[in-house]
């Protein structure tokens, strides 16, 4: 059993272990958790994709007259400024106003890449913050403050992409080819942070991190954190980032995003964080769903291992599909590897966790408007058998002031309708019986359907009413467009 | 070897392509083709051993002919995401021992898929 304080005290000295999450699977394999813990001190663990959920507070400093911003645009893409007179928050995903396939993520990128932009306000005109509009530029040396902030970086897992559909589909999880053409997903998998500590033993509030090649730390659980589909919400000095761990990225038909780089260090305290740390891609499992349903609940196709989609093919409906990462493997290693090189050197020391994050939370959906449904404008149904004669029908008619008649067998269940019109053309045509004149092919709704669906069969079949039914075709009741119209009308 | 055929409003009209092929024997795999009314463009591939021919071919047809040597190239934009990889429909794009993506050239047959869907722009076509 180690402590945080006896790594430091190592890595202070010169002579602490450090080996990347790649490394460790092999060195556990071969030696075993317990000896690996007692010889290994810290893995390493990275991760660079498309993190949307990224931005950065800025403080500008005061003008002369000074402004309290209304409105602020950094190279024409807005920042938010419903802050203190010259605190801004840029959103990776916020597109110029001006310039296509440009965003916040390219703004960030231009100022950590030592680039000026142009910043341009207008502001309230206060007594206190006179000035009402400026236009300067500004570099990363000019503000106070420039600290990337982030609600939800670093995913442990993500869903994997497809289309059913027969069209191409351009989402943020990248072009996805009509049916199922291809396969993309996100995430490192088996290197990825979290996956390495997945009880955030050691990666919780106050770790320090690598975000985009300066320290950063970990701020809290990210937004929409859900283990094993967990997330981190972090912070970082934007004017310690290297250009080479954060790079601008535009998702055609989505959004501009970025793309950064964070790497994780794990203490190894003792053989559970050895052998955690020695999980592989076919242990960690995801979902394919598909993106041809424009849902919140997309359907499930299959469930995934990191391991087979890093393979580049997966089976999909029998058929080979090509695989397509998110994620650079390419530059988590090298995250990994210039971590694990910051500690040799002593250049970066670790932290335990000041409060740990939940290992479990549930990511709810958003609470809408309470959809209508058929059952709130459902009325009862006067019903009647085939065999009644034309003379009753009309009197039921009558007596009960309605317009339509749902005809049923004796187990209630639906047969046709007749329609005070359909009685009058019966005396025309000198009918007897019901069964001579009702519509036998009614169109139907279910009680727990939206009303939206009612109002639209009843507008595209160009008739005043729909029996409801049940499963069985029993008649529940009826809506008619006099009912939803009224209703309506009072809400 | 990968042609690119210039049409103009004369010759856009005629069956250039299979009188080609009648002529030279050559198998002509049309790679891509943007036909309008009065100019069109089309990428053929034809055999080596046919090129020539067809070239021959083609040009008395009056048609304006490219050889396309320059296939689809990379800057360093490229983060070595991968998007790329299950887009192409000739495998150019590959994952090498280093993680990092790989481009086999040779196979390109210039749909343009692979440069609308990097998200970096870092995939175009010199020219």
């Amino acid at each position: 059993m180690k402590t945080v304080e006896d790594i430091n005290a190592k890595i202070r000295k010169g002579d602490v272990v450090v080996v990347t999450a790649k490394e460790m699977k092999e060195i556990v394999s071969q030696i075993g958790a317990e000896k690996a813990a007692k010889e290994v001190d810290v893995v390493t663990t990275g991760t660079f994709g498309a993190m949307c959920s990224t931005g950065a507070i800025f403080n500008f400093g005061h003008a002369d007259p000074p402004i309290k911003f209304k409105k602020v645009w950094l190279n024409d893409v807005e920042a938010y400024a419903g802050l203190a007179a010259v605190d801004a928050f840029l959103g990776a995903t916020k597109p110029s106003e001006t310039r296509e396939f440009y965003g916040g993520a390219h703004v960030i990128e231009e100022l950590v890449s030592g680039k000026e932009v142009e910043l341009r306000a207008i502001g309230f005109g206060t007594d206190c913050y006179p000035r009402k509009e400026i236009e300067t530029t500004i570099s990363l040396e000019d503000v106070n403050q420039a600290v990337m902030i982030n609600p939800r970086n670093a995913y442990q897992r993500y869903r994997a992409a497809t289309n059913s559909s027969d069209k191409i589909l351009r989402t943020y999880m990248g072009t996805l080819l009509p049916h199922y053409g291809n396969v993309t997903y996100a995430g490192t998998g088996e290197i990825s942070p979290m996956n390495n500590d997945p009880e955030f033993r050691t990666i919780g509030v106050g770790t320090r991190i690598f975000l985009c090649g300066a320290k950063g730390y970990v701020i809290g659980e990210g937004t929409q954190h859900s283990p094993p589909f967990g997330t981190l919400m972090v912070k970082g000095n934007l004017k310690e980032m290297r250009p080479e761990f954060l790079k601008a990225c535009y998702f055609p038909g989505y959004a501009p995003s970025i793309f950064l780089g964070i790497g994780v260090p794990i203490p190894i305290l003792d053989a559970d964080l050895a052998r955690a740390t020695a999980i592989r891609d076919n242990e960690i499992k995801t979902t394919i769903i598909d993106f041809g349903v424009a849902r919140r609940n997309r359907p499930v196709v299959r469930e995934v291992s990191y391991a087979e989609l890093k393979s580049g093919k997966v089976e999909i409906n029998g058929q080979e599909t090509r695989v397509s990462p998110l994620s650079s493997y390419y530059l988590a290693e090298k995250i990994m590897k210039e971590l694990k090189k910051m500690i040799e050197k002593g250049e970066f020391f670790l932290t335990m966790p000041v409060e740990r994050i939940k290992r479990s939370e549930i990511f709810k959906p958003m609470k809408q408007k309470e959809i209508r449904i058929v059952r709130e404008f459902m009325t009862r149904a006067i019903t009647i058998s085939e065999d009644v004669s034309i003379e009753e029908a009309a009197a039921l008619i009558v007596k009960n002031n309605v317009n339509h008649l749902p005809v049923v067998d004796e187990e209630g269940t639906l047969k046709g309708i007749v329609t005070s019109w359909d009685i009058a053309k019966a005396v025309t045509k000198h009918a007897k019986k019901v069964s001579e004149v009702m519509t036998r092919d009614v169109v139907t709704v279910f009680p727990d359907d939206p009303i939206a669906i009612a109002i639209s069969k009843l507008e595209k079949f160009d008739i005043s009413a729909l029996p409801v039914i049940d499963a069985k075709r029993k008649v529940l009741g009826i809506v008619t467009s006099e009912t939803i119209s009224k209703m309506m009308e009072v809400s | 070897m990968l042609l690119l055929l210039r049409f103009n409003a004369k010759t856009v009209r005629e069956p250039i392509i299979s009188l080609t092929a009648i002529k030279t024997g050559a198998l002509i795999n049309i790679l891509k083709a943007d036909v309008g009314a009065r100019r069109g463009e089309i990428i053929v591939e034809v055999p080596d051993e046919k090129a020539k021919d067809v070239e021959k071919a083609i040009a008395e047809m009056g048609v304006e002919l490219h050889e396309i040597t320059k296939t689809i190239a990379r800057n360093n934009n490229c983060v070595h995401c991968g998007l790329c990889v299950s887009i192409c429909p000739t495998e150019v794009f590959y994952v090498n021992g280093d993680s990092k993506i790989e481009l086999k050239t040779e196979k390109c047959i210039h749909c343009g898929a692979c440069i609308k869907v990097c998200p970096t722009n870092a995939l175009y076509f010199p020219i």
